[in-house]
């Protein structure tokens, strides 16, 4: 004879079969980053953030049934051993690629990952680009299967530029920045716009340095202070940004630096109190935005890893991967690549659009100051420094585009 | 004139860095014939050590245990691993020193992570010494010049004033009359060999929070203080002293340079042809390339005068 129990047990089993229309799935995407040497604080905190996102997905079942994890690999900053680990990424089954610390190695992996794409049909690998900003990854060397979340170099100095437009201070401009591809753009795009919107102002230097090998920069400190320059720009990011900073700060340079990168790990803390209202930097998002979007998400993860939260471009990517495999019923790299293509959605900084010219997401940008925390415009503070950002402009997300050269090969 | 000084300045605190940093390994070198292929990896453990050590017992304790700690460790290295290898000449000393440098950075990587440490400047010194034109010049840069110097001061009263240094000298050229003295000739160089790790500690120790403690920070040295002792002369102190501060020197006010071959022809009105100026390297500067300009002195060097500025060998 039956009993209630066993009618319950069978009923439910029958339930459990019959519920899951599609297999739950495991989105693997594999993190291949600078997690070694100078770099390695900026990849470390940035594969955190990845997985912060991930978990915060999962349990929010951002993508329906669908879950994701992160993996980490060091790629020690080498677009060689980028590529290797690229390789093995591929044979142990990841379909998808985040990576975002140097331009370099991000052109490296558009290149192998558009040859694979190609050989390989039904095996697609699609590439997340969190934060490598050369433009020419979405101009003349533009894929489809490269999706970048960041706004490029020349977005964010168009930004920057247009609020140096106004500043009068401004007389004599000095830039330095990496000798790689993303440092000669950062300084070619800040010599075009200037001259564009201030003709007046000077350029009294441009200097390139090795990227990761300079320890001092006590000698080009004393170089920009013997050219006379009020203004620093620099595309530098992590270890030699904090680097450079601290050596202008021993040797007590006045100038003001506008930078892209000062948000990156280290670099607060070489800031310190020195830089108060004299560091500017032009970033996608701030903690202290507007409306404190995402302070959720910082205070969590400085309960969690005792860090800052500062690459939203992992929670918009992970919130467009979700959204694109939630509606397309798919976790098929190539299906979510289309749905991606073109897509809107609302991120932390606002509404954002991955365009579907160039796989360039479209964002508002903020140019912020250094500021102490004063409990009301800045709230959260940077590395115990006691200073955050403050918005000094938020630029729109139309204002901030930038128009594309890509002519991008879409597959049937 | 501010700009020579300050430049002058800060490419002497590199270069004295830079001489801290080769003295050891000019020492183990002209004592034992033994090219210290992991020196740099003892300056990164100096560095680690007084990381570790400062974080529990503050900077100063870190100063002197440190480099004590290296030389223990290189002496224990000499005494269990080197010995038994010299048998073999050359090549096996070589590659064991080769295969040390790796296992130091692995070890580094185990115990501290593969991330920089956040190791610091003591407070005292994290300030300005003094200023000059408005330029200031930080305390712990005078503190790195006058460690180097005493440094430099104490190896030779050492060398020359006191037995010990006699014993060490002696025991270079004459080895078998030293042993048939009475004198332990094993454990004297086994003191060398610690004595020049422990230098490296040091170095370790005051360049670490200077600039940045990371395991790739061996790495980024290890060639330069080669350049610095090959140009300086294989074994001669006062050869890598005077190389240092020339590649100190000249590292630094390269950076200032903004030449180019471009530049210069235009300066004697020449026309350049057009294939020569879409050339990038025709519009180098000397300050974009002023990192690989100890390598092309290297180079120089070895082809005008191989053993080196003051060396005494013929290698």
């Amino acid at each position: 004879m039956l009993t209630i129990r066993a009618i319950a047990a069978v009923a439910g089993i029958g339930i459990a079969l019959a519920a899951p229309a599609a297999r739950a799935e495991q989105v693997r995407i594999a993190f291949i980053e600078s997690l070694s040497g100078p770099f390695a604080p900026v990849g470390q905190n940035l594969l955190r953030s990845w997985q912060s996102m991930a978990e915060l997905a999962n349990t929010g079942k951002w993508a329906g049934q669908h879950t994701f994890e992160v993996t980490g690999y060091d790629s020690k900053g080498s677009p060689q051993e980028t590529l290797i680990l690229l390789q093995s990424a591929i044979d142990k089954g990841y379909r998808y690629i985040s990576q975002g610390s140097s331009s370099a190695v991000g052109l490296a992996l558009i290149d192998a990952i558009e040859k694979h794409n190609q050989r390989n049909p039904g095996k697609e690998v699609v590439y997340l680009n969190y934060g490598a900003s050369d433009p020419d990854m979405t101009n003349a060397r533009c894929s489809f299967w490269h999706f970048r979340f960041d706004a490029n170099s020349d977005m964010k100095l168009e930004a920057l530029t247009s609020y140096m437009a106004a500043r009068k201070e401004i007389s004599k401009v000095y830039i330095i920045g990496q000798n790689y591809s993303f440092g000669h753009q950062v300084a070619r795009a800040a010599r075009e716009y200037l001259k564009q919107k201030r003709p007046d102002v000077q350029i009294v230097g441009d200097d390139l340095h090795p990227i990761g090998q300079v320890k001092d920069f006590a000698p080009y400190i004393a170089k920009i202070k013997a050219s006379g320059a009020d203004t620093v720009i620099t595309g530098n990011w992590g270890a030699d940004l904090a680097l450079l900073i601290k050596a202008g700060k021993e040797a007590d340079l006045k100038a003001n630096f506008y930078t892209l990168y000062a948000g990156t790990t280290g670099v607060p803390t070489a800031i310190g109190a020195a830089g108060e209202g004299r560091m500017r930097t032009v970033a996608y998002w701030h903690a202290n935005n507007e409306t404190y979007s995402g302070a959720e998400i910082v205070a969590a993860f400085r309960k969690k890893h005792n860090d800052d939260f500062y690459g939203i471009a992992t929670y918009t990517a992970t919130a467009m991967l979700a959204k694109a495999i939630r509606e397309g019923g798919s976790t098929d790299p190539l299906k979510v690549a289309q749905r991606m293509s073109g897509m809107k959605m609302e991120s932390l900084n606002g509404e954002v659009e991955m365009r579907r010219a160039d796989h360039q997401l479209q964002q508002p940008l903020y140019v912020a100051s250094w500021h102490k925390v004063d409990g009301k415009e800045v709230r959260f503070g940077r590395e115990d420094t006691g200073y955050g950002w403050k918005t000094e402009k938020k630029i729109a997300s139309d204002v901030a585009s930038q128009p594309t050269s890509c002519q991008m090969k879409r597959p049937e | 004139m501010e700009f020579t000084l300050i430049t002058l300045l800060n490419g002497l605190s590199y270069g004295l860095l830079l001489f801290l940093l080769s003295a050891g390994l000019t020492l183990i070198f002209s004592m034992m014939g033994v090219l210290n292929f992991a020196h740099a990896s003892f300056y990164m453990l100096g560095a680690y050590l007084a990381y570790a050590i400062s974080s529990h017992t503050g900077y100063w304790t870190a100063l002197f245990m440190a480099p004590a700690l290296t030389g223990i460790l290189g002496a224990a290295i000499e005494r269990f691993g080197l010995r038994a290898v010299r048998r073999h000449g050359h090549l096996a000393e070589l590659l064991f020193t080769f295969g040390l440098s790796y296992l130091l950075v692995e070890f580094v990587q185990l115990a501290w992570g593969r991330a920089a440490v956040p190791y610091q400047v003591p407070a005292v010194l994290d300030r300005p010494l003094f200023s000059l034109y408005g330029t200031t010049f930080p305390a712990y840069r005078g503190f790195m010049m006058l460690v180097a110097a005493l440094m430099l001061l104490s190896i030779y009263l050492l060398l020359k004033k006191t037995r010990i240094g006699l014993v060490i000298q002696a025991a270079l050229t004459h080895p078998h009359m030293v042993e048939s003295l009475g004198h332990d000739v094993p454990r004297v160089t086994m003191l060398v060999f610690g004595g020049g790790c422990a230098l490296a500690g040091l170095a370790g120790v005051i360049g670490g929070n200077a600039f940045v403690t990371e395991p790739a920070m061996a790495a980024a040295v290890g060639s330069i203080i080669f350049v610095v002792v090959v140009v300086g002369g294989l074994g001669s102190l006062a050869g890598a002293f005077i190389a240092s501060l020339l590649i100190g020197l000249l590292q630094t006010f390269a950076v200032a340079l903004d030449f180019s071959l471009a530049g210069l022809l235009q300066a004697l009105g020449v026309e350049a042809p057009q294939a020569l100026t879409r050339l990038r390297l025709f519009k180098l500067t000397v300050a974009e390339v002023a990192p690989i300009l100890p390598y092309l002195l290297l180079v120089i060097v070895m082809l005008l005068r191989p053993r080196g500025l003051l060396g005494v060998r013929e290698s």
